[in-house]
């Protein structure tokens, strides 16, 4: 029969020879191998203490933005929601009253902001719809949960900590991430 | 009432102290290998092993047997109820009775007593091992034809034909050893030993066949064909759950240390210190402080070889049926009688 490659490799079916049959010299190469592997260093990172970077690119759960002076950057447009292919994002405008100006950072406003985490594709169309870098995608995973409610994230969840009362958590919050231009 | 009071109740006493603490500790050396088998399996594979329960996974048999009795208890409705329940209890018994006759170590002495470290010195030592591990193989039998599954059936009669194989060789090669120390007694046959004169050195065939043959004794790989996961579904114990589960299981880890201890005490000197003059070392220290020394090296002893029982089963695969048969029939036994003839002329014109 003509071989379609010349990939193929005959199998030996001759019989073992005595020093093969005697199975020990075969045993000892086996066993001499499993014990260098003891003294091998192990791949495995112990995720909960240690974690490994995350490449620049990564898009997790979604942050509202606020600016240096805590104000919130949305001024509820609602270019996000019609950016985003799953149509995960929900939202209800306010009129600014006055002496709000230090919550607000523009006259208009989102009251009600929800972005469903079980529809969300991660896709970051919202962060490059956005004109006002008020939605961003972060480095954090979305946590399970027992409840489908709770995937709901509501305005107050996805809200970064304000930099003004409590500028640790906003650091932390914020990362490494690079302004974006306007 | 002269019967009853001529008993020697410290003796009885004694024995009882010293069984309880032997079946406590193979317990709890059988909890660890399962431990110590999972780590070194990881090791040896590349990983890190069960390492969450406590640190670097200590508890983690605790929380495995916690698991086990926990579970449901599973009786299938077609099997035989009373065999079903009744074999798991045989497998352990059996395992737990073999380690009657191990001398653990020299005596100590307490209470204005010579105590020994071993449960019984009967002079038939090594034959009563021998029955009592040939009954080990009737918890395996029963459980598996009491499961009514085919599965467990299958597995049950190539355990027991395994079985019965291998004890032929495991026999012929004490023979040999016999022949050597002229005396049943395990403790006649450590104290033989003692001055460095390990029978493996005189028997190295025979060692090798006996070890073997130990592999086959306990179910371990590459001769765990009654279990065989991988074709037969976990084999005799198949139908069962719970603590009956971990009665098998534990089983086969109480055979792995009392099959090492007679490993170590038949061919590697038992509980001799390696590099030192027991006798000397006991008059100038005590004792007692030689007793414990002893009791250590022996268990050092043990512990390498349970490393090497799971060193080899991470290593080897699982010989196929046939192979079995062939090694143990073919191989071994004519082996074990020639290395038996050969011992006997040497002895006879030496």
């Amino acid at each position: 029969m003509q071989a379609l490659t010349s990939k193929a490799k005959p199998v030996g079916r001759k019989p073992m020879t005595f020093w093969e049959k005697l199975y020990i010299p075969a045993i000892a190469k086996g066993m001499a191998i499993t014990f260098k592997h003891i003294f091998r260093k192990k791949p495995t990172i112990n995720y909960p203490e240690k974690t490994r970077p995350f490449s620049p690119v990564f898009r997790g759960v979604q942050v509202l933005n606020r600016d240096e002076e805590g104000r919130e950057r949305c001024t509820a447009c609602g270019l996000c929601a019609v950016a985003c292919p799953a149509e995960a994002i929900t939202m209800e405008a306010a009129e600014r009253l006055p002496g709000e100006e230090n919550l607000y950072r523009e006259e208009k406003y989102a009251v009600k902001y929800e972005i469903n985490m079980l529809r969300c594709i991660f896709c970051g169309l919202c962060e490059e719809a956005c004109p006002k870098d008020a939605v961003y995608l972060s480095e954090t995973m979305v946590p399970s949960n027992y409840n489908r409610k709770t995937f709901v994230y509501s305005k107050q969840e996805l809200l970064i900590p304000n930099p003004l009362t409590d500028p640790e958590a906003f650091a932390k919050a914020k990362g490494a991430r690079p302004e974006k231009t306007l | 009432m002269h019967v009853f009071l001529s008993l020697d109740w410290f003796l009885l006493i004694e024995k009882a102290i010293l069984i309880s603490i032997i079946i406590g500790i193979s317990l709890i050396v059988a909890m660890y290998e399962t431990w110590a088998e999972r780590k070194v399996a990881a090791v040896i594979q590349d990983r890190r092993g069960p390492n969450r329960a406590g640190p670097g996974g200590i508890f983690q048999p605790l929380a495995d047997g916690l698991k086990l009795f926990m579970k449901e208890e599973i009786v299938p409705n077609l099997s035989n109820k009373f065999l079903f329940i009744l074999g798991p209890g045989i497998a352990m018994l059996t395992a737990m009775m073999t380690s009657a006759v191990v001398p653990w170590a020299g005596n100590i002495h307490a209470f204005g007593r010579d105590i020994p470290l071993q449960v019984a010195d009967v002079n038939i030592g090594i034959l009563y091992i021998f029955g009592v591990v040939s009954m080990g193989v009737y918890g395996v039998m029963i459980g598996g034809w009491a499961s009514n599954n085919k599965f467990s059936l299958l597995a049950a009669i190539r355990g027991a034909s395994q079985i019965i194989s291998y004890e032929l060789a495991m026999g012929l090669t004490l023979i040999a050893v016999l022949m050597l120390t002229g005396s049943l007694s395990l403790r006649t046959i450590v104290e033989q030993q003692l001055d460095h004169k390990y029978y493996v050195f005189y028997q190295p065939v025979g060692f090798i066949i006996f070890l073997v043959c130990a592999f086959a004794e306990c179910n371990r790989t590459p001769f765990d064909l009654s279990e065989a996961e991988s074709e037969l579904n976990m084999g005799y114990h198949q139908e069962y759950s719970s603590m009956k589960l971990g009665f098998y299981l534990f089983a086969e880890y109480v055979n792995m240390f009392i099959s090492s201890a007679v490993m170590a005490t038949v061919f590697w000197g038992g509980y001799d210190i390696p590099f030192l003059n027991d006798a000397k070392f006991g008059q100038e220290h005590g004792q007692n402080l030689l007793a414990g020394l002893e009791l250590l090296c022996l268990f050092l002893k043990i512990a390498f070889f349970i490393f090497f029982f799971i060193w080899v089963r991470w290593t080897i695969p699982r010989f196929r049926y046939d192979q079995l048969m062939n090694l143990g029939w073919k191989a071994l036994i004519p082996l074990a009688i020639l290395n038996m003839l050969v011992t006997g002329f040497v002895i006879l014109f030496h």
